[in-house]
């Protein structure tokens, strides 16, 4: 599904990711975990592509297109999601506006037709409850005069509504009390499938306690330094990352 | 309202250009250019007026002629030629007896401003008043109004038919010397709407009136006149456009509300006169004055989405004359490329416990100059006023202006007052957001704009507001930088 290869970028002439290697395959989650300032949320933004990111080497495949080639909604239309570490506030844009636009858009993208209201309804309520959102924030301006959680977990409830194919969560875990961060992984459990796939971030092991990965990555000084099953997180989590930062120096 | 996003939009994107800028090939009857004292009499011997309003326009041309331009606005333009405008225009058939005797081209124009009267009439319920270039053309829905004694026609029926109304209250509110344009209009208007809501009538439909200019070298001059009498209620509706001409065109309108006690008028404008092309050639003078004056618990609320125009320069405002009375002004103001607007209101505060209300919204994109310029006073006897302003500010490139001038004048110590102001820049995290959720860039600004505009464009009418929401996101195609 997604393969990045030998991926360099810099923002304002400092480079931050230095020839990251990935492959991600239908089905599977994989667990992206580092140090601060290792890379971690570069590498979700340029997925995303963010403008303010320049690729000076490397590529990356998504669904067997060339993704770095693609304008950042024709990615999101192509079935790419982040759900942002800081969402943002639109002002006076209903949720339900904002997810309609964004469903219509993608329909449209793939030559369907606009989705009925009723339809359209039927799945607000379906898919909030999902992540146990009151349907009155569905009604609100988007994510303003939401709480932390209520944000990540509207950020869960969009991408139940978008469908999308390849999911990465960036840091969806920070600031989530330990109901919140259940909440939100059972979502993203609940929306695991076979012709899926999830790119986890996150900086703390906990998360991995409930959306359980196939992979665990270590990136290190913009590369993916080491990489192991689950139960690497576990390991990182006993030693923190100065075992790695050692490994890598001595290498 | 939230269907418009979709499909409509699309499509409205794909001739995002001025898109009212045609002209009708129908014949008129043009004065020559030019202004002094017997081209007003000829003008009011046209309309065949009766003496006193001859005389009203005299004085008022008397008046101008001593008056000097203004030019504290914050707006630079090249001041208009007043000797090179044809100060009347008219299409030659006139006196429709009924709609069906329309001139089809000049029905066609009506239909292309998406305004089909027949459309209206079927499906909306509005009473249309149709005034291009100087004359009122149509009235719909006169007789059911009628019955229940309201009077809504044109300003010049209403000064042959409804003399004694129009002779007590004209210039009441704005008098001739009361600026430059004011003192100009009250000299050579042409023509506008009447309209007259009896004591304790709520009038049933929203009363809409649409102004063009479609004539080359003639300026428009209406004059609205709006009596709501005691405890009567009426929602009005005014439009504008004008087709891409490369002159500049001057308009110079006044509109005078009257709220008798307990009476009340709301008053929505969706303006969008020809802005000029992107190079600023061309494009409408926009140079109004409208007031409304309260009586004792009586209400005049403005709500207006301005988008189009080269140069703006309007100020709609109440006179809280009575106590008790409520004023309220809600505005979007948009300009793009080289348009300036100079925008805002007057809440003068007379009476005691009277309150009032300011939402003022400015966008401002290309290399535009947008001003907010408003002044709250209150008046020595006006205990227990109270004023709320919020004005907030949005830009879209980092070569437009967004200016704000409120100006508070407090001679009672009773009075409560709040202002509150806010400058930002369109949010490249908000766009971002949008993109990442597959919503391209021309649709997450208008959902942008559209949300931070959204206190005002409530206050709309509905079908209005979807205009609106419409013209804003054509005005703003492609401006984010």
């Amino acid at each position: 599904m997604l393969k990045i290869q030998n991926l360099h970028a810099e923002i304002d002439g400092k480079e931050i990711l230095k020839g990251l290697n990935l492959e991600v395959k239908a089905g599977e989650v994989h667990a992206i975990m580092g140090p601060n300032g290792a890379g971690k949320s570069t590498l979700a933004s340029v997925l995303a592509g963010k403008e303010d990111y320049e690729i000076t080497k490397g590529s990356v495949e998504f669904e067997g297109k060339d993704l770095l080639d693609m304008e950042t909604d024709e990615r999101a239309k192509e079935g790419l999601f982040l759900a942002f570490q800081y969402p943002v506030e639109i002002p006076g844009v209903s949720n339900i506006n904002f997810l309609r636009t964004a469903i219509n858009e993608k329909r449209e993208y793939l030559g369907q037709e606009p989705i009925s209201a009723k339809d359209f309804m039927a799945m607000v309520r379906e898919r909030s409850k999902l992540v146990e959102l009151d349907s009155k924030l569905a009604n609100r301006s988007v994510n303003v005069g939401f709480s932390g959680g209520e944000k990540k977990r509207n950020e869960i409830f969009q991408m139940a509504m978008l469908e999308p194919k390849l999911s990465v969560l960036d840091e969806t875990d920070s600031g989530l009390d330990i109901d919140a961060l259940r909440i939100v992984a059972k979502g993203v459990n609940a929306l695991k499938k076979e012709d899926t796939a999830s790119i986890v971030i996150t900086h703390y092991q906990r998360l991995l306690d409930y959306i359980v990965p196939d992979f665990v990555h270590v990136l290190y000084d913009g590369k993916i330094v080491k990489s192991g099953p689950k139960e690497l997180a576990l390991e990182l989590e006993e030693k923190g990352y100065d075992w790695i930062k050692e490994e890598v120096v001595n290498h | 309202m939230a269907d418009y996003t979709e499909n409509e939009l699309a499509k409205d994107l794909e001739n995002k250009e001025y898109e009212y800028g045609f002209t009708t090939n129908i014949e008129s009857e043009k004065i020559p250019n030019g202004l002094n004292e017997d081209i007003i009499r000829l003008i009011s011997s046209k309309k065949n007026e009766p003496d006193w309003l001859l005389e009203f326009r005299l004085k008022s041309f008397k008046m101008w002629e001593q008056m000097e331009e203004p030019d504290w606005a914050h707006v630079k333009y090249q001041k208009p030629d007043f000797q090179g405008i044809s100060y009347y225009a008219a299409p030659k058939k006139q006196k429709y007896e009924s709609w069906d005797d329309v001139d089809p081209e000049m029905k066609e124009t009506m239909s292309k401003l998406g305004i089909s009267l027949e459309e209206q009439k079927r499906l909306t319920g509005v009473a249309v008043d149709f005034v291009m270039d100087s004359v009122s053309v149509a009235t719909s829905f006169k007789e059911k109004l009628s019955e229940l004694g309201i009077i809504f026609c044109s300003f010049s029926e209403a000064v042959q038919e409804h003399p004694d109304l129009v002779k007590k209250y004209l210039g009441t509110v704005v008098p001739q010397s009361d600026n430059f344009y004011a003192a100009l209009n009250s000299a050579v208007f042409s023509d506008g709407s009447f309209c007259y809501i009896p004591k304790g009538v709520k009038c049933p439909m929203e009363l809409s009136t649409y102004f063009r200019i479609n004539e080359a070298g003639t300026g428009q001059f209406e004059r609205t006149l709006l009596i709501a009498d005691e405890n009567a209620y009426v929602s009005y509706l005014e439009g504008c456009t004008a087709p891409q001409r490369d002159e500049n065109q001057l308009h110079a309108a006044v509109v005078e509300l009257i709220s008798l006690d307990g009476a009340e008028i709301k008053y929505s404008t969706v303006q969008n006169w020809f802005p000029g092309d992107k190079e600023g050639k061309g494009g409408v003078f926009n140079f109004v004055t409208k007031r409304g004056i309260c009586h004792k618990r009586a209400k005049i609320s403005w709500t207006q989405v301005e988008t189009g125009s080269a140069v703006t320069w309007k100020y709609p405002s109440c006179i809280l004359k009575g106590d008790d009375s409520v004023g309220e002004f809600y505005s979007v103001a948009v300009t793009n490329n080289h348009q300036m607007a100079d925008t805002g209101t007057k809440m003068i505060h007379l009476g005691k416990n009277t309150k009032s209300t300011i939402i003022s919204k400015g966008i401002s994109a290309g290399k535009s100059q947008n001003s907010y310029r408003g002044l709250v006073k209150i008046d020595r006897k006006a205990d227990n006023a109270r004023n709320f302003t919020q004005c907030d500010s949005l830009l879209m490139t980092d070569r437009c202006g967004a200016h704000t001038f409120p100006y508070i004048e407090c001679e009672n110590p009773t009075a409560q007052l709040e202002h509150e102001a806010t400058t930002s820049k369109i949010g490249e995290d908000q766009i971002f957001y949008c993109l990442q959720r597959g919503i391209d860039e021309e649709k997450a600004i208008g959902l942008i704009v559209n949300g931070y505009c959204k206190d005002v464009l409530n206050k709309l009418p509905m079908e209005f507001a979807v205009e609106a929401q419409k013209l804003l996101t054509i005005s703003l195609e492609g401006s984010v930088g």
